[in-house]
């Protein structure tokens, strides 16, 4: 019955929530507007802004040192999360069978277990270095830390469900997935779609002035 | 009864609040709604990497428009308010802050060029400190200094007839007829005060250039002060009076090309901010000095002789250089007129603030932590090793030279334009 339900109706409900409010959020930002910048540009913005759209999932070399943690963290966690929900073979099924109706190569069992080690640690070294550095423990707000930790029980549920092949915990990863479809739109992890737009206006107010950001 | 302090503090408060409002736009909004508050910004902070003090993280800077745009314009934040989980901004929030915002930030931008998200940190602390300046809370060194600009024409108090006799030494010195208000001449060129009163040899070396390339140009009686207080306070009312006097002095006269001087914020106030403040385009182009005497050289219309094998290194000014985008002209001429020339570890777009821009240098109560984070500066010129640092800016001249004599070192500070008069071929 409620297995029914997570599979079914949640699963639906979430995945408009998630849909909706992210168009809602990109809408909501996008609408407000800028001003008209009337000084006389040395460049056209648009080339700087798909310049820095990429060349900021890069480190600048000047705080790499600094940073260091943050960064190795951050690439493991990013490229180890993304490699998961693309590439892992229940996820491609789920996709293929609810979404797009087609599927695609999936990792091996030795690259699921590579890329989930390295999303678990990468996450929780970020999660370590929020609680313990004194500049991440100031600014961070409560919502930095429930994203954090949903992200973390959906990737343990996930991990959990795939290894011991049992139903109950397929519906609690999914369960647990379905209420990060609908928190996301409302949290920080927003940033996974509004990087973009702000690395565009970053990118091109700085082309305008001939600096590469 | 009511209190009128308390009333006229209440409208400042709210005028503030609508201010904040009013400057939260779509780039303020993805720039918030991007922040994962990783914390990176403070590794490129001068204030944070001199003092390891966490209060001083850029983002962190900007927690009163923050707050206003979490309760605003997110979900959580308005049912938050709606729940009575969280209040409104309050006058505590501006008090608490100020020093953040005026003292420990000098609008350097180089925390804008690192963050992973993109964020332009920078953009938004200058649209902060339109509200801060409504709420009151702006320290007294930088509001006199607005004040005097707007009624004396200068931060400094200097007037035309301080000018003027700075003009008469320099046309005796040099034999040469400095103009003034020669209408239909090319170019018309703007000073800072501190190059009047501390650094007239930066006059004395424009003219000089300017005769030796056959430059038509001319000063004007009506404006010649380039800094603009109103950018740093974050007066919109003063940052426009201040531009308008050079923009209408200019079309008055009108010249083809104004010239912005060595002077960092100055040339933010009148080449990027000016058109945007005035709300029009100018009906003559702006160009800083730096770019005019590189495009000089390079129409041959300016020669050099020999050339200094002095081992230095330039400062970059972050408003010309960062946030201005003249990058190349320092180090095209730089290479012309010193062999002995090198880069620091972190330069041009990445320099290293002198701690003294975004009125830092006016702010009196400010001066222990500049020294203090000046320490950055005196590090990265120990490594390079280097007795000679040139600048283009006479606000980091003065911050620079300050810096050294606070730490006790021997490097000495030159103007780049002086440095580029002193090798023109005769």
């Amino acid at each position: 019955m409620i297995g029914d339900f997570i599979d079914g109706p949640l699963w639906y409900f979430s995945a408009a929530v998630f849909l909706l409010g992210v168009i809602w959020r990109l809408i909501a930002i996008l609408r407000i507007g800028v001003t008209v910048d009337l000084s006389v540009a040395r460049s056209s913005g648009a080339g700087g802004a798909l310049r820095t759209l990429f060349s900021r999932s890069l480190p600048r070399r000047p705080v790499l040192t600094r940073g260091k943690l943050q960064f190795v963290a951050g690439y493991m966690f990013h490229l180890g999360l993304f490699a998961l929900l693309f590439l892992a073979q229940p996820h491609v099924e789920f996709i293929s069978r609810r979404i797009t109706g087609f599927g695609w190569t999936t990792l091996p069992h030795w690259g699921f277990m590579l890329v989930s080690e390295a999303a678990f640690a990468g996450l929780l070294l970020l999660l370590l270095y929020r609680l313990m550095h004194p500049v991440t423990r100031l600014i961070s707000r409560a919502g930095d830390y429930a994203a954090s930790l949903l992200v973390f029980l959906v990737m343990l549920s996930g991990c959990l469900a795939l290894a011991r092949a049992y139903e109950p915990l397929r519906l609690l990863h999914l369960l647990l997935a379905e209420l990060l479809l609908i928190y996301f739109p409302f949290s920080t992890l927003m940033h996974a779609f509004t990087f973009a737009v702000s690395r565009g206006y970053t990118g091109a107010g700085m082309a305008r002035k001939g600096v590469n950001a | 009864m009511r209190d009128a302090g308390a009333d006229n503090m209440n409208d400042r408060i709210a005028a503030a609040c609508d201010e904040l409002r009013r400057q939260i736009d779509a780039r303020v909004s993805s720039y918030f709604s991007s922040c994962v508050h990783c914390g990176l910004c403070a590794e490129a902070c001068h204030f944070h990497v001199e003092t390891d003090d966490p209060r001083y993280t850029p983002i962190y800077k900007l927690e009163p428009m923050r707050k206003l745009w979490r309760q605003e314009h997110t979900l959580l934040g308005r049912l938050g308010a709606v729940l009575g989980r969280s209040s409104g901004l309050s006058e505590r929030d501006f008090a608490d802050w100020e020093e953040l915002v005026y003292d420990s930030c000098n609008l350097c931008g180089r925390c804008s060029m690192v963050c992973p998200l993109g964020i332009d940190i920078t953009y938004m602390l200058r649209k902060q400190r339109e509200a801060f300046n409504l709420s009151g809370y702006v320290p007294d060194g930088m509001q006199k200094a607005l004040e005097r600009t707007l009624d004396t024409g200068s931060p400094m108090g200097v007037t035309l007839k301080t000018l003027k006799a700075t003009l008469a030494h320099i046309e005796k010195a040099t034999g040469l007829t400095i103009p003034i208000d020669r209408e239909g001449a090319e170019y018309m060129t703007l000073f800072s005060s501190m190059e009047v009163v501390n650094f007239p040899e930066y006059i004395e070396s424009i003219a000089r250039i300017f005769d030796a390339a056959a430059l038509s140009w001319t000063i004007s009686s009506e404006a010649f002060e380039a800094t603009n207080a109103g950018i740093q306070v974050g007066s919109r009312d003063g940052a426009k009076e201040i531009v308008s006097r050079a923009v209408d002095a200019a079309e008055k006269l009108g010249v083809k090309y104004l010239i912005s001087p060595e002077c960092g914020h100055a040339y933010t106030a009148i080449r990027w901010e000016g058109p945007n403040l005035i709300g029009r385009r100018y009906k003559f182009e702006v160009v800083h000095i730096l770019e005019l005497l590189d495009q000089l050289h390079r129409e041959g219309r300016l020669k050099f002789s020999g050339s200094s094998d002095t081992p230095m290194t330039l400062h970059d000014p972050c408003q010309i250089v960062r946030r201005g985008g003249v990058v190349e002209p320092p180090r095209n001429l730089l290479h012309k007129v010193a062999s002995g020339f090198v880069e620091s570890t972190d330069h041009a777009a990445m320099n290293w603030c002198c701690g003294g821009g975004g009125g830092v240098s006016a702010n009196e109560r400010a001066e222990a932590l500049r020294l203090k984070v000046f320490g950055r500066k005196k590090k990265q010129f120990e490594e390079l090793g280097v007795d000679t640092v040139v600048t283009a800016c006479a606000n980091c001249r003065i911050v620079l030279e300050e810096g050294l004599e606070h730490y006790e070192m021997e490097t000495q500070v030159i103007g780049l334009t002086e440095l580029v008069a002193e090798y023109l071929e005769q």
